[in-house]
Parts: C-alpha cells; structure tokens; sequence
C-alpha cells in the first residue's frame, strides 16, 4: 500500500484576483506504515496538500497513484480511496450530527455499505479505543466536553477502518491533557494497528516527540523531508519561514557553542536529558532503561 | 484597593428541567479570592473547565457572582446600574477570533465600542487610528476581517477594546485557535499595551509559554485557585502542576529532570539562558 | 464552488462609487432596478447597458469577479429563461412534439436573461462597493421613519449587518463540513430527491450547530463591548450627502427619464 504524489499543483480561484497557487510541483511517497509530521505554517499549503490525498481536492495538475494507480483515472473509484485513507479534519467535532455518539460513528461504517450489525460493531470498538466510557455511547454528541467530542469525531474515522490516517491539527485549541490524551491515542493507533499515520501540525515540539519523517512545507512546496533530528538541523532556515524548532534542539547548540560535547541532534527532552548526564556526569546512555517518553534516535 | 479585587466569589451553573426544578448544579467558581493592582500583567492558568473563563466572564458583568463579591475599579459588579460602567473599565477579548468581529471591515469593527458608549464622530475617529496604531494593524484599517490571518483578526479585536480606552482587558484564551506567529503577535500586543500604556492585563490561558513574563501566576482547577505566585515560584512546583492537567515549558521540564538527576540546577528555570548558564557552571 | 457567491462581499476599492453615500446607491439601485422592469425598445436596452458598464467601470470593481456572481444564478435564470421561451403564447416558430417555441417567447427568453443578469450586476455593484455596515446605516437612515410606528428599524438594521459579515464565514464553514461529511463516506450527488434531502442532514446540523455558537459567542462579545440597542449610540460614520451625492442622484434621475422618453417614443421593436 503506498501513495505516491508526483509532481503535483493546485492552484485556488485560477484566473481572479485572488488567484493563489497552494501547492507547487510536489512530489511525495508515503510508505505503508510510516509515522509522518507535516509542518507548515497557516497558508503553508499543508492542508491543501492533505486533502488530496483523499481525493477531496483534486489537483490542477500532476498525478496522484494509489497502490500504483492513477485515482484521476475516469474508472478509478474515489469511494474506495476514501474509505482506506481517513482524513480527520480540523476542529473535527464541528461535524457531529447524530442524536447519539453511536450512531454517529457508525455513520462511516453505514457509508461503506456494512450491514447494520457490522456498523455498530465497528463503531463499538473504535469508541472504545478512543477510551471514551461506555456510559455515554447512547449520548448526544452536543454534551460532551470538547476534548471527548474530538475522540468521538476521531472515531467516526477509524470505524471505517483506514490503512493510512490524515490529522489535521488534531490538537488544536485543546489544553494539555486533552493534546496528551490525543497524540497518544494515535500514537497507540499506529503502533498497534500499524495504520499509516500523518499528523499535520504546527508545533514541532509534539511532533518531534512521535514521527519518524517529517515534511515541511513552505509557500506550497516540500522544503524539507527526513528524520526529525536531520530536519531540526536546519533550525536557522526553520526559524526565517517563522517555525522553530523544540526548545531543547536550541539548548543543545548554544551548550555545543559554548564547548560543550552534547548531542546537537537531540530534539526531546528525554534525549537531551540522555546527552546531558552523559556529558556532564560520565554516565553511560542508557537507551532501553529509559521509563520517559518514547524515543526517536537517529 | 486593586483594580480587580474578588472576595469569596463563587459561580453555579443551575440546570433545570422542563418544569424549573434544579437537575444539577454545577459550580465553575468556589470562594476565589484575587486582588490585581492597576498596571499588573496578570496570568490565569488552568486546563478547561477549571473556571478560568468563568472567572474572566465575571469581571466584565456579562456573569453575575452566585455568592461573594467583585469590584472592578472600585465598583460593584452586582449592581445593576454599574454594569456599563465596568464593561467600559473592563474590556474583554475572547477565544474565537471570528465570532468577535462584528463588522466586515476592520476600521468600523474597532470604532464599534466607542459608538455604543456615545463617543462624538470625531474622537472615534482618533481613538480608532490610535488603537489599530498601539496593536500595529493601521495599514489594515480598510481590510475585511475574512481576508486576515488569526493573529491579525485578534489584534484587531484587541484595537476594539482599546478604543474604549479600558483601564483593564480581559483576554480570554486569545491563542488557543492561533498557531505559532499568530500567539506571537497577540502576546507580544497584550505586552505593549501593559508596558506602554499602562493597560492591567489579565491573560487567560494553557499554554505555560505564554506566562513566563507574567507579574503574578494565578493556577486554577475545579474552579479554585491552587496555586499563585510568580511565574519563577509557579514553575519550580513541576509535580503539582503536572497534577492540575499543565504542562511546563520544555526547558523547565528539562531543568526539572536534571535536577533530579543529582545536577545542581536551580528550581524553577525559566528560559534558555538561564538553563545554559545553570550547565556551564556545572561544567565548569 | 460554494465561495464563489460574491452577494455581500465587499470589495475595497477607491473609486467614486465607493464614495458615495449609501442611500444614493441604495435609491440608484432600485430605480435601475425599476427602469429593468419598464423599459421597451432597443434604445432603451442599449442606454440601460451603456450606464450599467459605465458605473462598473467607474466602480474599479474587476468585472471578472462580478461576473462570479452571475454563476450561482445561473440555474435560475435558465429556467426563467426556458419558461418564457415554452410558455409565451403566440405565433410559433419551431414546433417540437408538444413544445413550440414563438417569436414572442424567443424574445421574452432573452429579454428576461438579460434582465436578470442586470438586476445581479447592478446590485453587486451595491454590495461590492459598499460594506455591509455601510449598507444597514443607509437602510437604517432611510426608514428611520417606521420606526415612528414601532418599527425596530435598528435592530433589523444590525441583525443584517451581522448577517451579511457571516454569510462569507458560513459558506466557507459549509464546504468544510461538507468536505468532511464526504471523508467519512457521504454522498450529496446521488439518489433521488428524497434521499438527496436525507442526505443533507448530516451538513445541515453541524452548519446550524454552528452558527447557534456563533450567534452565541457574537452575542457575549457585543455586549461585553457595551452594546445597548440603538439608544445612545453615535456613528463613526454618520450619514451627510455631499455635493457628489447630488450629482449622483441627478445623474440617475437623468437615466430614469432617458428610459421613461424611450419607452414613450421609441418602443421599437420590443
């Protein structure tokens, strides 16, 4: 299973004013499996770029090939596309309509054609690995609290049961907890149902903390796209298209500056932590030891 | 007595059935007491559903205090003929930048308060230029609000209270549907006006960043007040605050684990500069 | 798309149509409006034409993004259209089965198309070069007198000025739900009728869910800016003609006897 984007162009209101090209000559393979990040700041063109990998917007030019098809082909079904690449928008509780949260979960599932049974089953398990208690499954949506509305919506994507998962700033507007609560979930959804998952976000600080790939874009185009620690070397570029990096990747190169031998790549806090007591206590890295955060070393 | 000052004050929210009977209450404030001198810049922590907006809907009479007292500028808010006069004293900025602007270009949105509060043609005319001018959005005055980025729609929100010349603005959450550059602008605003003009700023919000330069810390959870102090008192309690659903800063996170470590890093780091120093002494 | 409808989309500019006082164009464009419905002839067409494209000249407006507008209605004024051409009773022309098309009804077709792409260029010209607020003070100002009877002309005033700065929000917000709604499976292009109104629910709901916050949140944030109906109130900009706004009510009262004199004396050939 991959997508595969070659050179691909979008551009808004083509021949007004307001003309505005969002996406310019992208190219892009997302590998089965991966965790990605996609940075980008407002305008950046990175929610433009996700709406297509599901078909909802459909490029002004180049093509887009699903599992080595071509999804612009006259008989290529969009409907299917859909239905195994979820896309979480923002502020995804704005589109609950169902009387009960059930039923509106199962809303994706009944689209897909299962029967009722199956719906209700799909959308039983998915609620459940949101973690949302089971007392409110027959609940209206509208009484929630807006971190637990934002589980539900995301449930009423995993019911249909994507290989790859698209989140568009899923945290947004969320307190602390509630961000926790929904980066692990997807973190969970990955490791354990090995989905596909790309996250778009703005604070390089979450995203540091769980993908293995990051894509950053810039005016419409793809500026960077590696590993994290490959992608936050080039801090200073980061900074002038007005993103930054994790506070902890600056720590680190001000420490290097002043003499010290730290780990420059480090990009959370468990890393640099790692680094410093090795450096400034002789103590030995210990990577499997470590009761903090998963890590991403390079 | 303080610009702001809350003694006891507690809020409920009554749900009633078809019929008026109480089905549940709810109480979103629980004996606050809080004192803010004029010219402070004051941050109120909390995750949601703490009350920290509750609280923020008090101060400019648009709730009235289920028990206990609030004066805003000396007046009382429960008195129903104070209530223009503190919603002039005290101007608020809410969350959604959207669904605070009320006209569809930018020069009259801000010019909106001072036409309700009687202010002659002439000096709306000033008082617009002068405070789309203090939050840096002048040359936008023409501009639709749709056409804006975030950041910019809540500047221009935060001109629209300026321009009825508070003597204290109330920003509920203003960053929280913001990304980066937007939380930028807007803090950097809420700083100028407090130092510049002398505006006592009470700052709403989650995020931990955006406190570090506050005077005072006010932490709220379940509608109490559980921790206050200074950002650098606040910060060094990393386990509490954990407790209250707050998240601290990376670098103080990072002091904090090294610290425990057996390193000796002072409690309550705030910046970089300070955590980098804190290193090189212990590297000698 | 939906974003597309430019209706209430103000369009900054700095011309002499944005200048003017927002009663004269609120006046100009009912009598134009009127003199759509009234004028016979071909003169009369070609003087209706000449001053709709001089005042969208004049307006600095991008005819491009007028035309815009012209799209959304486009269904409308086919149908319009398509009923004069089958309905008009007369001589006919082509007979097809059970339809036949007249000379009449040819003409009817056509006239009532361009009508209505009048009637929408000449109120875009309204809406784009005057903001909204602009607008409800000029409605405000003119029936202020209602209000006399009981009327509460300031509180319809402001309820449409709000509406017309959200209309832009909502459309947005619906492509977006309705983006969303497809993500998960939805279809709003199939079925029949029926199904196709089923089929709305799940936009509808979350677009009224919406906009009840929204109208909730707006509410709070006008209040706590002091807002207390129209009493006491001043206007940043209050409404003075100027010398250009008697100039401009001559030059469309000239108009309006230009097409009353063709009408009169030169009704050929319509």
């Amino acid at each position: 299973m991959s997508l595969i984007l070659d050179k691909i162009n979008y551009v808004y209101s083509e021949g007004t004013a307001y003309q505005i090209q969002a996406l310019k000559d992208v190219n892009l393979e997302i590998r089965d499996g991966q965790f990605i990040g996609v940075i980008g700041h407002t305008g950046s063109g990175k929610s433009t770029l996700i709406q297509h990998l599901n078909g909802l917007v459909k490029a002004t030019s180049g093509t887009i090939y699903f599992n080595g098809q071509d999804i612009y082909d006259e008989d290529f079904d969009l409907r299917e596309l859909r239905n195994r690449v979820g896309l979480v928008f923002q502020y995804p509780e704005h589109q609950l309509f169902e009387t009960t949260i059930f039923d509106d979960v199962s809303f994706g599932p009944k689209n897909q054609g299962l029967s009722k049974e199956e719906a209700g089953l799909r959308a039983f398990e998915a609620l459940r690995s949101v973690g949302l208690p089971e007392e409110l499954y027959y609940q209206s949506p509208f009484d929630l609290s807006g971190g637990q509305k934002r589980r539900v919506a995301i449930a009423g994507v995993l019911a249909m049961k994507p290989e790859v998962l698209i989140l568009d700033e899923p945290t947004a507007g969320l307190d602390p907890a509630g961000r926790d609560e929904i980066l692990d979930l997807v973190a969970r959804m990955h490791k354990e149902k090995g989905i596909t998952v790309i996250l778009v976000s703005h604070s390089m600080e979450d995203v540091a903390k769980y993908v293995e790939r990051i894509i950053v874009m810039n005016h419409g185009q793809v500026m960077f796209d590696n590993t994290p620690c490959e992608v936050f070397k080039h801090y200073k570029e980061l900074e002038q298209i007005g993103l930054a990096a994790p506070q902890v990747t600056y720590l680190m190169h001000e420490l290097k500056e002043k003499g010290l031998n730290v780990n420059t790549e480090a990009t959370t806090v468990a890393e640099a932590r790692e680094s410093l007591l090795e450096v400034l206590l002789g103590r030995e890295p210990n990577h499997r030891g470590s009761n903090l955060e998963e890590e991403n070393l390079c | 007595m303080g610009i702001i000052k809350a003694k006891q004050l507690v809020h409920e929210y009554i749900r009633r059935d078809e019929e008026g009977n109480v089905e549940s209450i709810q109480t979103a404030l629980d004996h606050i007491d809080l004192d803010v001198q004029p010219g402070q810049f004051i941050a109120i922590l909390g995750h949601n559903g703490s009350g920290k907006s509750t609280l923020a809907k008090h101060i400019n009479a648009l709730l009235a205090p289920t028990e206990g007292s609030l004066w805003v500028d000396g007046k009382d808010v429960t008195q129903e003929e104070n209530i223009l006069p503190v919603r002039k004293t005290a101007g608020m900025v809410f969350q959604n930048p959207d669904n605070q602007i009320i006209a569809s270009v930018v020069e009259e949105d801000v010019g909106f308060g001072p036409e309700n509060i009687g202010v002659p043609t002439d000096e709306i005319w000033q008082r617009v230029e002068e405070s789309l001018k203090s939050v840096g959005m002048l040359q936008y005055r023409h501009h639709s609000p749709n056409k804006l980025s975030g950041g910019q729609k809540q500047r221009v929100a935060i001109a629209g209270v300026m321009a009825m010349e508070p003597k204290c603005i109330v920003l509920d959450e203003p960053t929280a549907m913001l990304d980066p550059n937007g939380r930028k602008e807007v803090l950097h605003a809420a700083h100028e006006l407090n130092q510049k003009k002398g505006v006592t700023i009470l700052l709403i919000t989650h995020y931990m960043e955006e406190v570090v330069d506050a005077d005072y810390v006010y932490v709220m959870d379940k509608g109490h007040v559980v921790m206050q102090g200074t950002p650098r008192e606040i910060f060094s309690q990393v386990g509490t605050l954990k407790e209250h659903g707050l998240d601290v800063p990376q670098i103080t996170l990072l002091a904090d684990l090294l610290r425990q470590s057996g390193l000796d890093i002072p409690l309550g780091v705030l910046t970089r500069e300070e955590l980098v120093d804190a290193i090189m002494k212990i590297a000698g | 798309m939906l974003r597309d409808i430019t209706l209430g989309q103000y369009y900054p500019a700095d011309s002499v149509i944005h200048k003017l006082d927002p009663r004269v164009k609120l006046f100009a464009t009912l009598i134009y409006i009127i003199s759509l419905f009234c004028f016979k002839g071909i003169a009369a067409l070609l003087a209706a034409t000449a001053f709709l494209f001089a005042v969208i000249k004049t307006s600095k407006v991008p005819f491009k993004f007028m035309v815009k507008g012209l799209k959304a209605i486009m269904v409308l004024m086919l149908i319009t259209a398509l009923f004069n051409l089958f309905l008009t009773p007369g001589e006919p022309i082509v007979q097809l089965w059970i339809f036949k098309i007249t000379a009449e009804g040819a003409q009817n077709a056509v006239l009532m198309a361009i009508r209505l792409t009048y009637l929408i260029l000449g109120t875009s010209i309204m809406t784009l070069t005057t903001t909204p607020n602009q607008l409800t003070d000029g409605l405000e100002k003119s029936l202020m007198p209602l209000s006399k009877i009981g009327i509460p002309v300031h509180a319809i005033a402001m309820m449409m000025s709000i509406a017309l700065r959200f209309i832009p929000i909502l459309i947005e917000e619906t492509d977006k739900i309705m983006k969303a709604q497809m993500a998960r499976g939805a279809d709003f292009e199939s079925g029949n009728l029926i199904h196709k109104v089923k089929n709305m629910v799940p936009l509808l709901v979350p677009l009224f869910v919406s906009a009840f916050r929204r109208a909730d949140d707006l509410a709070m944030a006008m209040e706590a800016r002091c807002y207390n109906g129209g009493e006491g109130r001043t206007k940043m900009k209050p409404l003075k003609y100027v010398a250009l706004d008697h100039k401009a009510y001559a030059i469309i009262f000239a108009y309006f006897i230009v097409i009353l004199l063709c009408r009169t004396f030169l009704p050929w050939p319509m």
